[in-house]
């Protein structure tokens, strides 16, 4: 009988409609997108980059340990001696199509070379320009260093 | 036996043996560094430290014996406290450095200090560094900061090695490990001293930086250059060796490696390395492919014995391909109606081929030469010819053994020698005939050959009486007397001399399948031997993984024999010159470490192997290209699928150990010494074959430097030399400027100057007449 009524009369379907005429008149939170953006975290896991030091020195030591934990095996890397005998990398590729941003190559990182920004909005129009060589990577880095370290020292204190 | 307790387990362990090896005997590990089971005990690590009932602080289980009702705790409160204490003192002064360290990953130090050490560390101080080492092209001591002072490295090159070529200097916090005197580490087996330092202070050279330990997949192989056969560990990476390591095996290679097995990886990876099939016409290279390759074979092959008999071609095999390869070789040639196939190239006395009973091996297990009471080499100049054997029986020469010489130069062994006789090329014969005669006199017996002219010398008469003392005694025919001119003659007294004295006797195989080559048939059965071929040149040559000019004895007459044939077909890895300049098609083979076959190493042991990487470019197996070759030439029974099948084939022809025999059923021998300058032309250590004289990292050392002509006081005098000025060099009508060095280890009459070299490619035989002036 009482589930009778409540069909008869559309009790939900008015419940439903109450709820859209309360959000009709509340605060629209909508983001123009890209005039507007939301606010990140400095922890945001976006589009890779390599860092270099102060002095121009690269950073990246092919220590091989980012390859070793990437879940996704997105990352190539070959080392060798360079000329001055230091140890560096011949080739440093991510696989922008294989990465699922999972941040473990930043966090295995011990000279803070491989890093993820806060740019999103990327794209390729062939699937090979989502492949990302060493060049590629550490022109983001050079580009993007000052937000790069300050969302590292901003997180810093939390490490 | 000792009734002792490990952790609460019963066991009993032998007299004298310590807690580490009891501990090892029951599988309880007990983390350590400077002990290893082949070196002397140092207990400076002090990590091995262990609780022990009674004792009043931990004791090191290396060094402490055990006792009667021992009870040893290992992972007790104190026990753990005083590894970790102990850790903590090793990592003070240690890098962190690991991310840039080519040990991270396989590093002891690490192992240890995740599952020993405390989480953190309490050290704020600054660490101390030290200045990296040049040791030489093979190891890099770039790093000695990350040293922990366990002195492996230094009781290896000592005890192993027989020289110590690295030391400790200085004490407490300044103490360092250096190399002598600024000098570079040359021992030939010095690789090891990476594989046994338990950190990254010594790592590889030519691997460094290139990869990471869990990169690679490990593959089982076996070593493709001494009669060893030492097994290998070739790691591998993205179809490319990266590195070998040691395959433990107690019997053949113990846990060593020599440099020659360790680092000739590099030349698998050359860019002289052969990729396509080659022809040559009007005069130039042109690259073409498998199928017009073979045709062009098939019709020269066809063509030459159609025109000049099938006589005219010759097959010049190496002893450093696999087993299945020299058989087919031999199979194909044999079914094509050629019998003149001979794999050894670098001899030069072939009278003994007609007597011959079965296959040339060691007459021993490698074990039992080691074991035996007393030895006698027969030149060899055994460091260089056989590296890892030579450490070998340096141990057994500590432990008694009484080791004697026959060999045509003072070389320094590095071991106890109880006596040695010194004689040029020339008195060889003579030499070992001196010990036959002293021998005859003590056993009493009595000899078929003349040796009413020899005159027993003293050096003679103490390796004789060595040999007839010693309970087990053993003779073994180096690569210098099996190159020998005369060494059927040598063979022929040495057999005489075992017969006498009841001792055993074989040779020390040079390659690392001379056995195999031998076994299989692929020499002069019926037909011409190398040395034939060469001084009556054929029309046609079959070169299988053969360079002449290198594994020839006589490198001039080889070069010339190839200039002059109407075709050379080169079945090779490697485009090396002088292949590009006297051969008409260049088939690409794949070397041991891309093909499946199987080495038998100088005791007649089979060790198959598979390939560990793909054949680069175009080059295929041998075994493929022989098989194909005899369907081309239209051959029965050359349907085979698999390499298997080709060693199922040839193992049906027999037992391997039942063939093996050094004895021949006649002998002779001249035993005059002659007088007369002669060369000593040995092959380098580095030079044997094709792999290594194309691994640039082993020919960098400084036992393959540049040639010089070493020569005898009375040569060098006559000849008015000074030391290190150019000497005119004149062998067989060739000339080469060297420079001279007065060499007091050398018998009177002697020039030792390397063969197998491209410098001195244009002289003549290894043990011929030779001419020094100045120039």
């Amino acid at each position: 009988m009482n589930k009778f009524f409540k069909t008869f009369f559309l009790l939900e379907l008015l419940k439903g409609l109450s709820v859209t005429l309360r959000y009709f008149f509340a605060r629209k939170i909508t983001v123009q997108f890209p005039e507007e953006k939301t606010p990140m975290s400095p922890r945001f896991r976006g589009l890779h980059a390599q860092r270099r030091y102060a002095n121009g020195e690269e950073r990246c030591i092919a220590c091989k340990l980012c390859e070793a934990v990437c879940p996704a095996m997105a990352i190539t890397i070959e080392s060798e001696q360079r000329d001055d005998g230091t140890r560096r990398t011949s080739r440093y590729d991510i696989d922008l199509t294989k990465c699922i941003f999972c941040g473990f190559c930043e966090e295995a990182c011990p000279v803070d070379a491989i890093v993820e920004t806060h740019i999103f909005e990327y794209h390729g129009e062939k699937r090979g320009d989502l492949y990302y060589t060493k060049p590629m990577l550490l022109a983001v880095g050079d580009k993007y260093e000052a937000e790069i370290a300050k969302n590292k020292a901003a997180d810093a204190k939390y490490r | 036996m000792l009734e002792i307790e490990i952790d609460g387990k019963k066991l009993t362990a032998p007299q004298g043996s310590t807690v580490m090896e009891a501990a090892h005997s029951i599988g309880t590990y007990i983390p350590h560094f400077c002990y290893h089971k082949k070196l002397s005990i140092a207990a400076n690590c002090r990590m091995c430290l262990v609780e022990v009932e009674k004792a009043p602080k931990p004791l090191p289980a290396c060094a402490t014996p055990v006792t009667d009702g021992m009870k040893i705790h290992t992972h007790s409160d104190l026990a753990k406290k005083a590894q970790a204490g102990v850790m903590e003192f090793l990592l003070i002064n240690h890098p962190l450095d690991c991310p840039i360290c080519d040990q991270g990953g396989e590093c002891q130090l690490q192992d240890i200090a995740v599952g020993y050490g405390n989480g953190a560390s309490r050290y704020q101080e600054e660490k101390r560094a030290v200045p990296g080492k040049d040791m030489g092209p093979l190891v890099s001591a770039e790093e000695m900061s990350r040293c922990i002072h366990c002195t492996r490295c230094v009781r290896f090159t000592e005890e192993i090695g027989g020289f110590q070529e690295i030391g400790m200097a200085h004490r407490g916090e300044f103490s360092e490990i250096l190399p002598f005197l600024g000098k570079t580490v040359n021992s030939e087996i010095s690789g090891n001293v990476i594989d046994l330092c338990p950190v990254g202070a010594l790592t590889s050279k030519p691997y460094r930086y290139s990869t990471r330990a869990w990169e690679l997949s490990r593959r089982k192989s076996v070593s493709p250059h001494d009669g060893l056969g030492a097994n290998l560990i070739v790691q591998v990476k993205h179809n490319e060796v990266m590195r070998v390591l040691p395959l433990e095996n107690e019997e053949i290679n113990e846990c060593w490696l020599a440099d020659r097995d360790r680092f000739s990886y590099q030349g698998l990876n050359s860019d002289a390395r052969l990729k396509t099939p080659k022809i040559k016409f009007d005069g130039r290279w042109h690259d073409t492919d498998w199928e017009t390759a073979l045709a062009y074979v098939v019709k020269g092959l066809n063509g030459v014995s159609a025109d000049h008999g099938k006589d005219a071609i010759g097959f010049l095999t190496s002893p450093h391909s696999t087993t299945e390869e020299l058989y087919l070789a031999q199979k194909l040639a044999r079914a094509f109606g050629i019998n003149n196939i001979d794999y050894r190239s670098a001899r030069s006395d072939f009278r003994a081929d007609a007597a011959k009973q079965g296959a040339e091996w060691l007459g021993s297990s490698i074990v039992e030469l080691a074991a035996a009471k007393s030895v006698l080499v027969i030149g060899s100049s055994l460091r260089s010819e056989q590296p890892l054997l030579a450490s070998r029986i340096r141990q057994a020469s500590k432990k008694g053994m009484a080791l004697n010489i026959i060999h045509v130069a003072d070389d320094e062994l590095l071991m106890n020698v109880h006596a040695k006789l010194i004689a040029s090329p020339l008195a060889l014969v003579n030499a070992v005939a001196q010990v036959l005669k002293a021998v005859v006199a003590i056993k009493g017996g009595d000899s078929t050959l003349d040796l009413a002219q020899v005159d027993v010398s003293a050096q003679a008469q103490a390796i004789a009486d060595s040999l007839c003392a010693g309970e087990t005694a053993r003779i073994v025919l180096g690569a210098v007397a099996q190159h020998h001119p005369a060494y059927s003659e040598l063979l022929a007294l040495t057999q005489e001399i075992a017969r006498i004295s009841g001792a055993g006797f074989g040779v020390l195989s040079e390659a690392a399948n001379s056995v195999g080559a031998e076994l299989v048939g692929a020499w002069a059965q019926g037909g011409m031997s190398a040395g034939e071929m060469i001084a009556s040149p054929r029309k046609a040559y079959v070169l299988l993984n053969t360079e002449p000019e290198f594994d020839g004895y006589n490198s001039a007459a080889s070069v010339a024999a190839m200039k002059q044939a109407a075709t050379v077909i080169a079945l090779t890895a490697y485009q090396s010159e002088g292949l590009l300049d006297y051969a008409d098609v260049l088939l690409p083979i794949a070397p041991f470490s891309e093909t499946a076959g199987s080495f038998i190493n100088m005791e007649g042991r089979l060790q198959a192997f598979n390939g560990v990487t793909k054949p680069q470019g175009e080059a295929r197996p041998a075994w493929k290209v022989l098989r194909v070759l005899g369907n081309m030439l239209s051959l029965d029974g050359f349907g085979f699928n698999s390499a298997e099948e080709v060693r199922s084939e040839l193992l049906a022809k027999g037992d391997i150990a039942q063939r093996l025999n050094n004895s021949l059923s006649s002998i002779a021998a001249n035993t005059a010494a002659k007088a007369g300058v002669v060369r000593v032309g040995e092959v380098p250590v580095y030079s044997t074959d094709a792999i290594c004289r194309h691994a640039p990292a082993l020919q960098a050392t400084a036992l393959a430097a540049a040639p010089v002509a070493r020569i005898a006081a009375d040569v060098f005098a006559a000849a008015g030399l000074a030391e290190g000025e150019l000497a005119l060099v004149k062998q067989g009508g060739a000339t080469l400027r060297v420079p001279a060095h007065l060499d007091a280890s050398l018998p009177a009459g002697v020039v030792r100057l390397a063969v197998a070299r491209a410098e001195t490619a244009m002289l003549g035989g290894m043990f011929d007449t030779i001419e020094i002036e100045r120039g």
